[in-house]
């Protein structure tokens, strides 16, 4: 008995250990630590060397395409259809959709979005929505430059990094708890990757990402006074304020101290400078799902929505992928300055969604929880 | 040959006769006692019998009452599915009832009605359980300090799911069931209320906490480098200080220059573990009753320091002056 009991019991803590090596997720030394405060206040970025390499090579931008002549016949009168660039001279625009291919279909081509019968068709769904990204590119480099993407821009890789869908989008989550048996879980309480493997809630993006009218104090639920004066928020807000804090230290690659104090996460005087940064990127996150992602929910085909039929959508993780600065903050609008401001205004994309090109692979979306 | 010496042998005695313990007046014990090799590696051998009274029952079947409407509350939720539940089981809860239910006796029960009878039939069992303790402990004739102890603990419970939910008006103040919801409850409870480690009774609470530990490991030594001086009869040598009595206090008035003795290390450790909870409790319960946000209420207090600022200033967004936003 004895025996028996000493080798079950050696032989469980040796698989334990092997287990507890293989498959805990380590990280080990050199270590690569940044102090980002004062001395003693545990403000501080903790990283491994051979991470920040690889989130460094994971996230190199590419090298741009050589410069086009400016001169010769506008883009307008050489082609059909050319809503957005037309201004650009046609060599000038076709090095952009060059690159744009280069960017979003390496793999598929031209054909992902060009008819191949007829090249100014906007036949194809996947046509019409990249117009109007086209646009959305140029309206985050002309507003939001000064608040949030600044001098380093963005362009289509940004997001897209050679997938025709970029990886990291999000879609509405059912409720759950419609049955008379099924109990509310308040959206929570499931292993979901959106904020870390937490129970916390995960629908939060619908609650802070997707209107602009989301009020100010939505995510502020600490008092700002000592004592009660007024009726506080429930802690329910509390974790929906946790929930999209850990998506954003997620998306960005930093822990909380990367924006916040480690004293009192609500105080802005003893905030690092990248709260107000991340502050206009949420607004900008807003901006950019209700005026340009959420109208393209007529123009995708159904396989390109979510369960609940609503269109992708954009958050941090979707331009940062990782990084607390996309592409490692390489300046990759100076190579494309038709990128870099609206040219002219162009109604949003009409005509009933088609699928994709017959015969191609196209990845279908990530699918949503159950 | 191992030998019989003291109760830190390895040898796992078995009479012949079970051991039954001094007579009472009441003995509703119950089961055939039988000697378990397992237990005795980490205990003593035998096992029962078990004394479940009237009330010990009573107290089992809340017990399990609660524990099934919290299983099969997380099951529902996951649909019913047995594969899921058990990946997800961490993950599940059963949660309080939403703020807009505020103190309402009975909200429906897959909004938190379940919750508040899962809460009633737990604290029952934990109450009872109490009862339990008590009584069997002036059975046998004992002081009540384990009853007491438990008080302490059940003081924490008592606050955090029944009586600061009542000062706050609203049973969705409560912690959900769940094992890692009821952690990340924690985490946002700390967040909500402006970091709880500026609450000088979280403060008390955790140098309770961590002094027990280092109580416990100091005592626990103390006690097993002295069994071969015969110091697991340490309430003996209390009135009656042998070798081993003598050479613990002189091991810990040559390194500390104080010791304590065999009956006060007891009321220390006693002491520690039962003020943890109870101060712990104090401060849960005058979080949002009486202060709002512990960082500031330690400002204004001079708790917390101020340190040199390494940036500007940092100024919130939302309050500069509304002119042209993209």
């Amino acid at each position: 008995m004895k025996t028996i009991l000493a080798v079950v019991g050696g032989a469980l803590a040796l698989f334990l250990t092997i287990a507890m090596f293989g498959g805990a997720g380590w990280t080990h030394p050199p270590m690569a630590v940044k102090q980002t405060g004062f001395r003693g206040t545990g403000m501080d970025l903790i990283r491994t060397r051979a991470g920040n390499e690889a989130l460094a090579e994971a996230n190199r931008a590419p090298a741009p395409a050589d410069p086009a002549e400016a001169g010769g016949e506008k883009a307008s009168a050489v082609y059909e259809n050319v809503q957005v660039l037309g201004d650009l001279s046609a060599e000038q625009f076709n090095r952009v959709m060059v690159s744009i291919t280069e960017w979003v279909a390496p793999q598929q081509g031209c054909t992902y979005c060009h008819s191949t019968e007829n090249m100014a068709s906007d036949e194809l769904y996947q046509k019409r929505v990249a117009r109007r990204m086209l646009q959305m590119t140029q309206y985050i480099n002309a507003s939001w430059k000064e608040n949030h993407v600044h001098q380093a821009g963005v362009t289509c890789y940004t997001c897209h990094r050679g997938n025709p869908v970029p990886a990291n989008i999000w879609f509405d989550h059912p409720v759950q708890g419609a049955g008379r048996f099924i109990p509310r879980n308040n959206s929570q309480n499931l292993a979901s990757a959106e904020v870390g493997n937490t129970s916390l809630p995960y629908d939060v993006y619908q609650a802070f990402y997707q209107h602009k009218e989301t009020s100010e104090d939505a995510v502020r639920v600490n008092a700002t006074t000592a004592l009660p004066e007024t009726k506080g928020k429930p802690i329910q807000d509390a974790e929906k304020t946790f929930a999209i804090m850990i998506s954003m230290s997620q998306s960005l690659g930093v822990n909380c101290t990367f924006c916040h104090n480690t004293r009192s996460v609500a105080q802005w005087d003893t905030s690092t400078p990248n709260r107000v940064h991340a502050w206009y990127g949420i607004r900008m996150v807003r901006d950019l799902n209700q005026d340009y992602m959420t109208p393209l929910t007529s123009t995708f085909p159904r396989n390109r929505l979510g369960a609940l039929g609503d269109a992708p959508k954009i958050n941090c993780a979707t331009c940062h992928n990782g990084a607390n600065k996309p592409l490692n903050g390489a300046n990759v609008i100076e190579p494309y300055p038709e990128l870099a401001h609206p040219t002219v205004a162009v109604n949003l994309p009409v005509g009933e969604a088609k699928d994709p090109i017959p015969g191609t692979q196209t990845p279908t979306p990530k699918p949503t929880k159950p | 040959m191992a030998y019989y010496q003291n109760i830190f042998t390895q040898v796992q005695v078995r009479p012949l006769k079970p051991e039954h313990g001094v007579p009472v007046a009441v003995d509703d014990r119950i089961g055939k006692p039988f000697n378990s090799y397992l237990f005795g590696l980490i205990g003593n051998s035998q096992v029962g019998p078990i004394y479940i009274g009237y009330i010990a029952a009573l107290s089992i079947t809340c017990g399990v009452i609660a524990f099934e409407i919290i299983g099969l509350n997380m099951w529902a939720s996951v649909n019913w599915d047995p594969v899921q539940f058990v990946r997800q089981l961490p993950w599940l809860a059963l949660e309080p009832p939403l703020p807009k239910y505020g103190l309402k006796v009975l909200p429906p029960l897959n909004e938190g009605g379940w919750w508040l009878i899962a809460g009633f039939f737990l604290t029952a069992a934990i109450l009872l359980w109490w009862v339990h303790l008590y009584r069997r402990a002036r059975a046998l004739g004992l002081g009540t300090h384990v009853p007491w102890a438990f008080a302490s603990a059940i003081w924490l419970y008592l606050v955090l799911g029944f009586i600061r939910p009542l000062l706050m008006g609203s049973w969705s103040e409560a912690v959900p069931f769940g094992i890692f919801p009821h952690l990340d409850w924690t985490a946002a409870f700390s967040l909500r209320y402006g970091n709880l480690f500026y609450n000088p009774f979280h403060m008390l609470s955790i140098t309770f906490l961590y002094g027990s530990t280092l109580l416990f490991a100091m005592h626990g030594g103390t006690i097993l480098a002295c069994s071969r001086y015969g110091a697991e009869r340490e309430i003996d040598q209390i009135v009656d200080r042998g070798t081993a009595t003598e050479r613990a206090a002189l091991f810990w008035r040559w390194t500390m220059g104080f010791n304590a003795t065999m009956e006060s290390i007891h009321r220390w450790a006693w002491w520690f573990a039962v003020l943890t909870t109870l101060t712990g409790g104090i401060g849960i319960l005058l979080t949002g009753t009486v202060v709002d946000n512990w960082y500031l209420w330690a400002v204004k207090h001079h708790v917390a320091p101020a340190y040199p600022q390494v940036y500007g200033p940092i100024v919130d967004p939302a309050h500069l002056a509304p002119g042209p936003r993209p």
